[in-house]
């Protein structure tokens, strides 16, 4: 059986994850002790792709929707920090109305607020297909985007938006890389619970019921699509927030991260780590953003590596690391 | 339902593995450099080029620049400005690099450059100088040595100026490098532009683009596509029989010995404006070359040039300070001065800390050996900086 | 009148290549349900086999046969080792066990042939331009390109409609289990299609290599617009494949050719100019929306 979202937690795994999130909060210190400070930087990067693949997951383990355009909230949300930075430093409001800023609270909120509309409006003309088409769809989206930003002379166009100063959030003073890294943990374990909060809900119920058969559903008096569509814009909110911290944390945006190759990283992030599972996008997105770097760092032809990696966990893997982990190290 | 115990533990080590684990490298007093450059993807033998290059430097001066033993260390950033990001963290944090170099591309550059500057870093730059760091934004620790890359385009309007051409016909992709291209090219132009077309970043096919060549008549064309991209634009533009009828002027990053390699006998007659070329005779440059040749079996081309000079030039730095590089002032003062033997000639840093150098017109001609060769012609512009320099503070 | 009628060509022969990267697409994902994202791989290992073999023997046909063979068995040995164990497991493992032989497939080019792009010369026969028309003189290359590309949409179709294996095909294509239940071989059936899909994947590489850069990650480039082909198309179907990539290169190949100008009549030259190239880049994804909104299931599709 496949541990979907809902699955209840036995208690002794709460142990377990109550001392995994122990280390995770005191990584900061132990990537110090270990001289290897570098180490808190890539922390932060796997948690915040760990959200995006999370919230990716809710559209794609939960309710079967396989988009292969959520590089476009990520992107979008990335982009709402660099614009508002970029305005602020101008000191000439957006579109004449709207001043620019840095605060943290107010640039996230403006990432999610747009991520949202973005899925609202995505969603709603791609849920009128499904399978294959869906897939596409959402790609065609994601890749106009990815060319309107492009094409952006004032943001920078291809080389992309320096943003020199990081979000002011209050309390935390975000150029020191731990505060940052405990904020995007922060932020990573409260997707994480409101996540499960959602799928167990009944809304959660209806949008797994969506995925495994529709028709089902329309028997009992539902129509999937509302379902569908509330959980993708949910899902493109949380990817947009990932994105924005993703500046935060890079303070540089990009076309980079609007291009197709983002979405399928996000997409194998999920694969690997186990879709549908509630912890398998964070697992995938440590895993895969690990291993390149610890490749990398090794040798130049990292990819002939990794290659035969990703393979093998499919080959042997049946629903990713998550499964195979339990396969490996049986109760 | 299958319990979860036991396997969140292993997950977690699993997980924690790549923050505490730190590779295992030579240890010693050599100063360590850190090159973060592209090596995988199409863009990836510029990267090679200029690692290959800076390596050479290394070893001719047997392990040393400036007389101070030298560790270099370098990866690939698989041109993703992230992981870019990532490794200059690890070298500045992890390794305590101080000095680094190799990036390829602009918007790599875009992520990479803010955080080593901001970190009191030292970075010396071996190819991309968008007008960021050379206008208002420069830094009195970020060095650029090959060229402000506006220079480029400066130079072939110059040339297409001096060559009589009245109308230009001018294409560039659609990104900023382009934009740039176009902008630069017409600075220095002074005749008309009867065309002006921006191609796509992932295009492969140039018909259509041909056809409004043809269909214009300019007196020449001025293109910029870099590598892979400008291969396929070549071999199409021979293809499309327009190589007889309207002349090319190019800048150098869409005619290098790798493209000429790769585009063949259909280059002949083609105009390059290059701040270097292989035939310079000055005594750096034919030690340069024929090592490189030596060494790696191939042509060096403008990329390799860049990391052996920028090699040459932190060289001498490190002489003036001893091999120190804590003292970010102290290294500035004895890199400003540029007191190496560049393999260009002339050199000189201008007050953006950005090349003011000659410009020289090459042509793509048949070699001793039968092979199409790029070959120097004469010079175009003299002492040439760049349009930013003023803007600039230091 | 005479420019109108180049780019038609152009678009046309653009399309006539995507299609040859399509068929075996759409085959593979009609047929057997698998979505390959290493087909672009196999047109990289086609254009590298036959640029290599050109440099090596100076020979036009042993170029073409070592590049067909090289991506056929490519294709052949992906399916019998990776891709079999894969065909009743979910679209998202597939997407990821390819994901990972684009990565092995790129780096080990790397490796075999180093990471400077290949030199390919155009066939001395080929070399040159047809005048079509008195004044409109246009490269015999392309124009080879656009017969080898209609002469294969021709055999696929009398392959497919006219013998037992084009039948097998189509019965695939539409009810699998029932082809199965019949006591078909579908293995053998399935790494034969495969085979077919990468040799043709293999013919475009080694034709695009005079044309293109042949280099590492030249695959990834055309990947996308190849699903675009083959979604727009209707899955599975190789009349579609061959719409839709027509319809494809001509709208690409038109755009990027009239829009400047169309804008340049309303706007200032530079905004226009760049807005154009975006909005170019930007149709054939707006084409596929629109079309995957009207018709969901392509304009031709395969399952009835």
């Amino acid at each position: 059986m496949r541990n979907r979202l809902r699955s209840r937690l036995p208690s002794r795994d709460a142990v377990a994850l109550t001392l995994l999130l122990a280390l995770a909060i005191a990584l900061p210190w132990l990537a110090e002790a270990a001289g290897n400070p570098a180490g808190i930087a890539l922390a932060t990067r796997i948690a915040i792709y760990a959200l995006a693949a999370s919230a990716l997951n809710l559209a794609l383990g939960q309710g079967g929707m396989v988009s292969f355009g959520h590089a476009a909230f990520f992107g979008l949300g990335g982009y709402a920090v660099g614009i508002l930075y970029a305005h602020w430093s101008w000191q000439e409001p957006l579109l004449g109305i709207l001043p620019g800023t840095v605060s943290l609270p107010l640039t996230l909120l403006a990432a999610v607020g747009l991520g949202g509309l973005a899925a609202a409006a995505i969603g709603a003309l791609s849920l009128r297909t499904s399978g294959v088409q869906f897939i596409m769809i959402t790609l065609a989206f994601a890749q106009m985007l990815f060319f309107l930003f492009v094409s952006l002379k004032a943001y920078g166009g291809d080389d992309g938006l320096s943003v020199r100063r990081q979000g002011e959030f209050p309390g935390l003073s975000l150029r020191d890389p731990a505060q940052l890294y405990w904020l995007c943990l922060g932020l990573l374990v409260g997707w994480l619970a409101l996540l499960r909060r959602v799928t167990r809900s009944r809304f959660g119920q209806v949008l797994a019921g969506a995925r495994q058969n529709e028709r089902r559903l329309r028997a009992l008096g539902l129509t999937p699509y509302p379902y569908k569509l509330a959980g993708f814009i949910l899902s493109g909110m949380g990817t947009a927030l990932a994105g924005a911290l993703m500046v935060n944390q890079a303070r540089f945006v990009s076309p980079d991260m609007l291009h197709w190759t983002k979405s399928g990283e996000l997409m194998i992030m999920v694969i690997l780590g186990g879709v549908g599972t509630l912890l398998g996008p964070v697992f995938g997105a440590a895993a895969l953003v690990g291993l390149e770097s610890i490749l990398s760092a090794w040798t130049e032809n990292w990819q002939i590596i990794l290659g035969p990696i990703l393979l093998l966990v499919v080959l042997f893997g049946r629903g990713g690391l998550m499964a195979l982990l339990r396969r490996v190290l049986p109760a | 339902m299958i319990e979860r115990r036991g396997f969140l533990g292993a997950a977690g080590a699993l997980a924690a593995a790549p923050f505490l684990a730190r590779p295992a490298r030579a240890q010693g007093t050599a100063l360590k450099i850190g090159m973060i450059t592209t090596l995988s993807g199409p863009g990836g033998y510029l990267g090679q080029d200029i690692r290959d290059a800076f390596a050479l430097a290394l070893e001719m001066q047997g392990g040393r620049l400036g007389n101070t033993p030298v560790q270099l260390l370098v990866e690939d950033d698989a041109l993703k400005p992230g992981q870019g990001k990532q490794i200059a963290e690890r070298f500045m944090k992890n390794e305590k690099i101080k000095l680094l170099t190799g990036v390829v591309f602009s918007n790599v550059l875009g992520a990479v450059a803010p955080d080593v500057l901001d970190a009191g870093g030292i970075y010396v730059s071996p190819n991309a100088s968008p007008s960021t760091f050379a206008g208002r934004e420069c830094h009195r620790n970020f060095w650029s040595i090959a060229w402000q890359n506006d220079s480029l385009h400066e130079s072939a309007g110059q040339a297409a100026v001096n060559l009589g051409y009245k109308k230009m016909f001018i294409l560039a992709p659609n990104y900023q490098a382009g934009k740039d291209a176009i902008t630069g090219f017409k600075r220095l132009y002074k005749g008309e532009i009867v065309g002006e077309v921006y191609t796509r970043l992932d295009q492969t096919d140039y018909a259509a683009e041909m056809a409004q060549i043809r269909a214009a008549q300019p007196d020449a064309v001025y293109q910029f596509h870099p590598g892979g991209l400008g291969i396929a634009f070549l071999k199409q533009y021979v293809q499309a029989g327009l190589s007889q009828s309207i002349p090319m002027v190019l800048a150098e990053p869409s005619m290098d010995a790798t493209t000429l390699g790769a585009v063949g006998e259909a280059a002949l007659g083609i105009h390059v404006t290059a701040h270097w070329n292989t035939d310079f005779p000055n005594e750096a440059n034919k030690r340069f070359v024929s090592a490189f040749m030596a060494k790696y079996n191939r042509v060096p081309t403008y990329y390799a040039q860049h990391g052996y000079d920028t090699a040459l030039a932190i060289g001498a730095a490190l002489a003036g300070t001893g091999g120190k590089v804590d003292d970010t002032e102290a290294f500035r003062r004895a890199m400003l001065p540029a007191k190496f033997e560049s393999t260009r000639g002339k050199f000189a840093f201008g007050p953006n800390q950005h090349p003011v150098q000659d410009w020289y017109l090459v042509r793509v001609e048949r070699g001793a050996d039968g092979k199409p060769a790029l070959v120097t012609k004469g010079r175009v512009l003299e002492n040439h900086g760049d349009a930013y320099a003023g803007q600039c503070r230091l | 009148m005479g420019l109108l009628l180049e780019q038609l060509l152009n678009g046309l022969q653009l399309g006539v290549m995507l299609f040859l990267l399509a068929a075996g697409l759409t085959l593979v994902f009609g047929i057997m349900g698998v979505i390959n994202l290493a087909h672009g791989s196999l047109y990289m290992v086609g254009a590298f086999a036959s640029a290599w073999v050109a440099t090596k023997t100076g020979s036009a046909l042993a170029a073409l046969a070592a590049g067909l063979a090289a991506a056929a068995l490519t294709g052949m040995a992906v399916e019998l080792l990776v891709l079999r164990r894969l065909y009743a497991r979910d679209h998202l493992d597939q997407v990821l066990a390819t994901f990972g032989l684009i990565l092995f497939f790129n780096q080990g080019m790397v490796l075999l042939f180093g990471r400077q792009p290949l030199f390919v010369e155009i066939p001395a026969a080929l070399r040159g331009a047809v005048e079509l028309a008195p004044g409109l003189p246009y490269p015999a290359y392309r124009l080879a390109i656009i017969a080898v590309g209609l002469l294969v949409a021709a055999g696929l179709y009398l392959l497919i409609q006219r013998t037992r294996t084009g039948m097998l095909v189509r019965a695939g294509a539409t009810h699998r289990e029932m082809v199965r239940a019949l006591g078909v071989d579908i293995r053998l059936l399935y790494t034969l299609v495969f085979g077919l899909g990468a040799l043709l994947a293999g013919l475009a590489g080694l034709m695009a290599g005079p044309i293109f850069s042949v280099q590492v990650g030249m695959g990834e480039q055309i990947l996308i617009m190849t699903f675009v082909v083959v979604v727009i198309g209707g899955i599975g179907s190789v009349r579609g494949a061959l719409a839709g990539a027509v319809l494809v290169g001509l709208v690409d190949t038109l755009l990027r050719a009239y829009l400047p100008a169309a804008l340049r009549g309303v706007m200032q030259g530079p905004d226009a100019d760049a807005l154009a190239a975006g909005l170019a880049s930007m149709g054939v994804y707006l084409l596929m929306a629109v079309v995957l909104l009207l018709r969901p299931r392509g304009l031709f599709p395969a399952h009835a």
